[in-house]
């Protein structure tokens, strides 16, 4: 292999995996404050159209950003809601959300684009590549790493911020404690219900982010099923993370690989069809979450929040 | 101060399980009239419209509508059924999709090549339905044995392995008709070539409604009796209710995953085949219409039980079917249908405390002790 293909490979992969970043911290902040939102799919999905129509509308990519990601918290809000205050069961409200978002976002691609006309087919603002001097002239991963868009340049700095926030703050602790023991938290005086809505909104935020650079820089402009499973495979990666943003982003990495070498096979003309490729990314989720359960079976030892998805009700002490 | 307190209903009402999903689910038809409105339909009208859609002049002795939504229900049953099996251990089978268009697969493979693979088998419908039927289930309950086995042995999350295994299968679904059993005298079409005609399910009244729908209505039959009326079924639902209590009771987790997912899988596998040997008459595009997904609702909706799945079905299935109709007469998306499920499922989970709890207001004056 030359360096050519390494550099073109590995820069595909950082665009490609840039959206599963996002979604997956997202989630794995969510799940570190011990709830499970499997509505990241929806979310991201919602966060897509929304992010697009708002550019289109605004000629604004700042505020396309910025609504995909208020649009994911409030998705994530009623996550929240539903099975915080409510007390419904978090694996149906996910998939409840994954559900109505994915309905959501084919019914208003029909209706918010121009006239109240379709989406589909329109273009709009995209995030274009901007060569960071010096650094992109690095040979082979130069111009792979430092010839990209702003959201992927936000990456770079969001995930030492982050994981300083988990590892090196008081809340920071916090958060990782109220999904270990969210009573014991409790008993310090910590409101965990109320930062366990904040974390789901956050979670909520950064797959609307990570849906947005779908619609605005990967494959820029709104189709139906734009996320193709992107957020199922979050929710998987979170996994193979173990709940660590660092683990997060060399996850997303490797799943934007293959889509790397799916798109370098495509342009040279395999003989392998489009359909066959296409499973590859689905298989190696389920072949990575084997590998990572065959590794260990324990809970524990995968780095699984101990109260993760178990309610927690301030009255109901078990 | 006044607050709201739960307390948890240690014996609720008989009447609050349907009570309170029905009122949950007109209050949902209001939430979602009040998304159409804001995106300026009317929502009287357009309700009007999916009920004349799905129902037309049902009253005047119009049956053709409603043949179509019981057509769309036709897959719902069975694959509501399906993943009802699997959450009633909280087994969370989201493959039922995946599931089924394996069972398509299976039907379609039995119907285009048996006949000349093995010209002595009787060519008529009773035993070409069965062996399809058989097939289906077959080929479902085998996709749903991945993620059974994945889970009993090695504990690999099965929300995710059934989900990436439906994108697999509708991907390895699409290669088939539009390549290798792609029918050679189609003009290039994408689908494969029609079934002999006796592998097609007889159907009823010239409508399209045909024998999927009494082996839908069999197989909540036979879900009942499995849940309530056997040992499997306590143990599955003793495994669901309280996994501590059934360890301490010997009941076999491993045996019951593995017990749940061939019978999920089989039932969605069984409705791919109704959908191929009753509707479409081949391999092509559309098996996969999302039943899988829907099913998800349609079991949480019916709280879980074999005869309110027939009936939610049916409520989905207008759903889809007025769906469509607004898209006609009215330049609504069709995924409107969706967006209504979706709320639906929504305000039915949320509904639930009420079921559970109890809600009380209390006024308080002082900091009560914890």
């Amino acid at each position: 292999m030359n360096a050519d293909l390494i550099a073109s490979i590995l820069g595909i992969a950082v665009f490609a995996g840039t959206s599963l970043t996002y979604a997956t911290i997202g989630e794995a902040i969510t799940e570190r404050s011990g709830i499970l939102n499997l509505g990241v799919e929806g979310m991201m999905i919602m966060g897509a159209v929304t992010g697009f129509a708002a550019a289109f509308h605004s000629g604004s990519l700042t505020i396309g950003i910025l609504v995909a990601m208020a649009i994911g918290s409030l998705m994530a809000l009623l996550h929240a809601f539903v099975t915080i205050t409510l007390r419904a069961d978090q694996i149906v409200s996910g998939l409840a959300l994954t559900l109505a978002g994915t309905g959501l976002a084919s019914f208003i691609g029909e209706r918010l684009g121009p006239n109240n006309g379709p989406l589909v087919g329109l273009q709009g603002p995209r995030f274009r590549d901007v060569a960071i001097p010096g650094l992109s002239s690095i040979p082979v991963v130069g111009e792979a790493l430092f010839n990209q868009d702003l959201v992927v340049y936000s990456m770079y700095l969001f995930i030492p911020l982050v994981s300083f926030y988990i590892y090196r703050t008081t809340l920071g602790q916090q958060l990782r404690a109220m999904g270990e023991s969210p009573a014991t938290v409790e008993a310090m005086g910590i409101p965990v219900l109320r930062y366990r809505y904040i974390y789901t909104m956050v979670g909520g935020a950064l797959a609307g982010l990570g849906g947005a650079h779908l619609s605005l820089a990967y494959t820029p402009g709104w189709s139906e099923n734009l996320t193709g499973g992107r957020g199922w495979i979050a929710v998987a990666l979170v996994i193979f993370a173990s709940w660590r943003p660092t683990r997060a982003l060399f996850g997303a990495l490797l799943f934007g690989g293959v889509n790397a070498i799916q798109f370098r096979l495509q342009a040279s003309g395999t003989t392998i069809s489009a359909n066959l490729l296409n499973m590859a990314p689905y298989i190696m989720t389920i072949v990575v979450l084997v590998l990572v359960s065959s590794a260990s079976s324990l809970r524990s030892r995968l780095g699984a929040p101990a109260a993760l998805g178990i309610p927690y009700a301030r009255e109901e002490r078990t | 101060m006044i607050r709201l307190r739960l307390e948890r209903r240690l014996d609720p009402p008989g009447y609050l399980s349907w009570v309170v999903p029905v009122v949950s689910v007109v209050l949902a038809l209001v939430a979602s009239g009040l998304l159409l409105l804001a995106f300026g339909a009317n929502p009287i009208e357009t309700y009007a419209a999916m009920w004349d859609g799905a129902f037309g002049d049902i009253f005047g002795g119009e049956f053709y509508s409603v043949s179509e939504t019981l057509v769309r229900a036709t897959p719902l049953i069975l694959t509501g059924l399906a993943v009802a099996v699997a959450f009633k251990m909280k087994f969370w089978n989201i493959g039922a999709e995946g599931q089924l268009v394996m069972g398509g697969i299976a039907a379609s493979g039995v119907a285009l090549f048996l006949p000349e693979a093995a010209p002595g088998i009787p060519q008529n419908l009773v035993v070409y339905g069965l062996l399809m039927g058989g097939a289906a289930i077959l080929a479902g309950a085998l996709w749903a044995l991945i993620p059974a086995l994945l889970k009993a042995y090695l504990n690999v999350s099965e929300i995710i392995v059934t989900l990436m295994l439906n994108y697999i299968a509708i991907l390895w679904y699409s290669q088939l008709f539009t390549t290798s059993w792609k029918d050679p005298a189609g003009f290039g079409f994408p689908g494969s070539a029609l079934f002999p005609e006796y592998t097609w399910l007889p159907r009823f009244f010239n409508t399209r409604v045909n024998l999927a729908i009494f082996i839908g209505l069999l197989a909540a039959v036979f879900v009942w009796v499995l849940l309530s009326k056997t040992r499997a079924g306590y143990e599955i639902r003793l495994l669901g209710d309280n996994p501590e209590a059934a360890r301490f009771a010997g009941v076999s987790m491993f045996r019951n995953i593995i017990l749940v997912m061939l019978v999920s899988g089989g039932l969605a596998g069984l409705a791919g085949m109704g959908e191929v040997a009753g509707i479409s008459h081949k391999l092509q595009q559309g098996l996969s219409a999302n039943n899988g997904f829907t099913a998800i609702i349609v079991a949480w909706v019916a709280k879980l039980q074999p005869w309110a799945i027939v009936l939610v079905s049916i409520l989905l299935a207008a759903v889809f079917v007025g769906g469509d109709q607004i898209q006609m007469t009215m330049g609504l998306p069709a995924s409107v249908a969706q967006v209504v499920q979706g709320i639906m499922l929504f305000f039915v989970l949320g509904g639930d405390i009420f079921s559970r709890y109890r809600i009380r207001v209390v006024r308080q004056h002082v900091e009560a002790p914890a």
